[in-house]
């Protein structure tokens, strides 16, 4: 009888112990109640129950630390100051699956705020446990695993590094073959994470095989993983040529372009980015892209967009437009400039109009045709009147400034000219009227009227361009 | 005399001197202009004697140096003349091989002007291959878009599809939650309302839609209402409870049965062996009991078995079925029965049931009501 009340006593402590953690699970889960759990000292509480004999108790425990580390930084760092890092990760690899779960949700609402924490993270040797993790065969051990992965890797260069040395990245790769969908996601968007620091990186991604399988997932229809397909593609192609090479030579033309009209924004936007980034590099992908008929498809993008989906799109017009006159005709001919122009005019963010306007500039600065097609637009006026306006940035001004001159030294249309003749500063208006003094065929009231201007204008630079035209 | 004269004279020369010395003063001037005016004569002749000696033999001078650079310049002159005579050859060779040259390379320029006009324009800054490019450029944009158009229209349908056939999903479903609702002969159903022309066509998916079965109420776990999930947590974890709990809350059957809490501790009670199945045979209390058993085998009460009922023992006859028309599961009716047949030995009468009564007078307007199911009256 006396072992009964003795056996009795522990199933006691045990149940106390798993409502205990339970409950705090269950707390930690509601915002208004981590206050108090923190006043109370949780933490330490919680941390002996993460070595318990009972599994689930040790799950539930897990559980709840992930929680309350997730919710703000100095729950986090008060984990991490608590030591509980080691414990969680001592006997992972023994474990099953929903520690394993469990403690890659503690890892990765702790890496996630900032990286002195992810720092520690890694200095207390949870990397190689995480590998572990990502080798595992149930696909929610992976997903939680990449998760952390990604977290830890967004914040700086040398975390990256220490990801990859890890050697996580080729268990990235087989994790994006894998069927779950959820589990694609995370990987993708933890090796875009991975790739985007320094070109270094983005080659032991592309090392280990990525690309290939990056590009078979472009046709899926799954929007969030399109998006993070995308992103993981641009990051690899911004470094250099050669990365951006490989990228098209997995053949994602013409199926990105199908991209651009997903109903989802931000596949749109990515996209857009990537097809961005290949743009700038050189003028022969430019010409790849307009030859498979990119162009055309982001100018309709730009066209169905609001506000900053549009910007990776305007970005690549501009690029594809100032590496050669040809392609800039291109740009032209495909009917790039009016959804630039209703960009200026629509558009309420200031750095999308300046790209908007630098866009117009590139267009518009090659020849005399390419002028007066930007010209005929009626884009000047409203490039002036960014210009003139008090209330632009510094920055769009400056762009606006620079792309009015641009198009101005090279344009012959005069008619476009004459209504900039009332409104122009004096910085913009030499460039107008040396561009009326190098007109041949100036009728003589024309003269007459640009003499009175310059006569009312004291100013040495038109009296120099009087000169040269009388 | 002589004084007298000297006298005279000395008073002459007195007054000589008298006059004299009134003189002096004047004389003094006189002589000193005199002489003045003596040496700058003196000086005037001497500077135009040498003025007019300098003149003259600057002159002779002159002439002598103008004899002499005449001789130079003749002599010079001869000497030069000659020298260009000698080179003059040369030199107009030189200028006529560069008049040559520059005219080659006149020529030369113009050749290659108009060459590398032509090639330019024709190759590389090539006019019309460049709009047959933008040409060519604007066809595939046009492609491209019109592609990009098909694959959007393509998408949007799949969508509507979808959700098309949620719908339709969705109302075959609630036609099979209310599957009561279908009209009988007797009671029109809400859908078909008596009013209507034809029946509502919520009506004829209750006709084809099967009833729903029974089915397991999912069970509610704790962490139903939570925030993150798993692999952000959730799904409860799978934990380990002291007993297993099949389907403890399962929902009784409708019918007279007993509680399934009840059942499945009655299924699932662990073994209790009484205490003689726990004991062995040859254990000490087992072996006490061996006396007993012997001794009631040996006084029975009632020496014939007990018989299953009563009249067992008249009709011993223990029936053995042929083993042609036996198989696992009894006789076999073929051969021996038939089906549709008629036992009219079997029948207790026959003619069929009479009515005694008169019947229900709602009985009697069965089928002849509104309008039957489904059909139009």
């Amino acid at each position: 009888m006396s072992q009964r009340q003795v056996l009795q006593v522990f199933e006691q402590y045990q149940r106390a112990r798993s409502q205990f953690a339970q409950a705090v699970a269950d707390f930690a889960a509601r915002p208004q109640s981590i206050d108090t759990l923190r006043s109370a000292g949780v933490v330490c509480l919680l941390r002996p129950l993460l070595l318990d004999v009972v599994p689930s108790i040790r799950q539930t425990a897990a559980l709840a630390l992930g929680r309350l580390a997730d919710y703000d930084v100095e729950l986090a760092e008060a984990v991490v100051k608590a030591g509980i890092l080691p414990q969680l990760i001592c006997s992972l690899p023994e474990e099953n699956r929903y520690y394993k779960k469990a403690a890659a949700f503690v890892l990765r609402a702790i890496a996630k705020h900032s990286p002195q924490l992810a720092q520690a993270i890694v200095q207390s040797g949870a990397l190689g446990m995480l590998v572990i993790c990502l080798e595992d065969f149930d696909p929610g051990v992976k997903e939680g695993a990449s998760w952390a992965f990604g977290y830890i890797a967004r914040h700086n260069p040398e975390l990256s590094q220490a990801v990859v040395d890890a050697g996580a990245v080729p268990l990235l790769v087989l994790c994006i073959q894998e069927p779950e969908i959820a589990l694609k996601r995370i990987a993708a968007s933890t090796l875009s994470d991975i790739s985007k620091h320094s070109p270094e990186l983005a080659q032991t991604v592309v090392a280990a095989g990525a690309i290939a399988y990056l590009a078979q997932m472009i046709p899926n229809p799954d929007a969030k993983l399109k998006r993070q397909v995308l992103s993981a593609l641009s990051q690899i192609a911004k470094h250099s040529v050669d990365l951006a090479e490989l990228v098209v030579e997995a053949e994602i033309f013409p199926v990105v372009l199908t991209c651009l009209k997903d109903s989802d924004e931000y596949v749109k936007k990515n996209g857009a980015t990537l097809i961005r980034e290949i743009a700038k590099h050189t003028p022969e992908l430019s010409q790849l892209i307009v030859n498979s008929g990119g162009v055309a498809a982001v100018i309709d993008c730009i066209g169905s967009c609001r506000g900053t989906v549009r910007l990776p799109g305007i970005m690549t017009l501009g690029y594809v437009a100032a590496h050669s006159e040809n392609l800039s005709m291109a740009v032209i001919v495909s009917k790039g400039i009016p959804p630039l122009c209703v960009c200026l005019i629509e558009e309420h963010e200031d750095h999308i109009k300046a790209a908007a306007a630098w866009a117009l500039g590139q267009i518009g600065r090659h020849t005399a045709e390419h002028a007066r097609h930007v010209a005929v637009a009626n884009v000047l006026p409203t490039l002036l009147d960014i210009f003139v306006d008090t209330c632009s940035s510094e920055d769009l001004k400056v762009k606006a400034k620079k792309a009015l001159k641009n198009i101005l030294q090279k344009c012959t249309y005069l008619p476009a000219l004459e209504p900039l003749l009332h409104e122009a500063p004096p910085s913009i208006m030499k460039y107008i009227i040396g561009q009326y003094s190098k007109d041949p065929q100036a009728s003589p009231s024309k003269t007459v009227w640009i003499l009175f201007f310059c006569l009312i204008q004291p100013d040495t630079v038109s009296f120099g361009i009087c000169h040269n035209s009388f | 005399m002589a004084a007298a004269s000297c006298g005279r004279e000395q008073g002459a020369s007195m007054a000589a001197l008298a006059r004299l010395q009134e003189r002096l003063e004047g004389l003094r001037e006189e002589y000193f202009l005199t002489n003045r005016a003596i040496d700058e004569d003196r000086k005037r002749k001497y500077k135009a004697a040498v003025k007019i000696q300098r003149w003259f033999r600057a002159c002779r001078v002159q002439v002598c140096l103008r004899h002499l650079t005449k001789m130079v310049i003749l002599i010079q002159k001869w000497w030069r003349g000659y020298l260009r005579r000698k080179h003059f050859r040369e030199i107009v060779e030189r200028a006529y091989f560069i008049k040559k040259l520059k005219f080659y390379n006149e020529m030369a320029v113009r050749i290659q002007k108009t060459w590398r006009g032509y090639y330019v324009r024709k190759y590389i800054h090539n006019f019309y291959a460049l709009k047959k490019y933008l040409k060519a450029v604007s066809m595939n944009n046009e492609f491209v878009r019109h592609e990009l158009q098909e694959y959007t229209e393509m998408k949007e349908n799949e969508e509507k599809m979808k959700d098309l056939e949620k719908k339709d999903k969705e109302k075959k479903y609630q036609a099979r939650k209310m599957h009561y609702l279908l009209s009988t002969k007797q009671i029109p159903g809400i859908y078909n309302s008596p009013l209507r022309k034809s029946p509502d066509p919520m009506e004829l998916l209750l006709q084809k839609s099967k009833p729903l079965t029974h089915r397991k109420q999912p069970v509610k776990s704790p962490f139903a209402d939570e925030l993150y999930g798993w692999p952000t947590c959730k799904e409860p974890p799978a934990f380990v409870t002291s007993l297993p709990l099949l389907h403890a809350d399962r929902r009784k059957p409708q019918g007279p049965f007993r509680d399934p809490a009840e059942v499945l501790r009655q299924r699932y009670k662990p073994l209790e062996p009484t205490l003689r199945a726990r004991e062995s045979m040859y254990s000490a209390p087992g072996k006490a009991r061996e006396p007993t058993r012997r001794e009631e085998w040996r006084n029975p009460i009632h020496d014939n078995e007990f018989l299953p009922f009563s009249s067992y023992h008249k009709n011993y006859e223990k029936y053995e079925p042929s083993l042609f028309k036996s198989d696992k599961y009894g006789q076999e009716a073929y051969g021996t029965k038939y089906f549709r047949e008629v036992y009219p030995k079997k029948w207790i009468a026959d003619k069929d049931f009479e009515t005694l009564f008169p019947s229900i007078a709602l009985f009697e307007k069965f089928g002849k009501t509104y309008s039957s199911t489904g059909q139009i009256v």
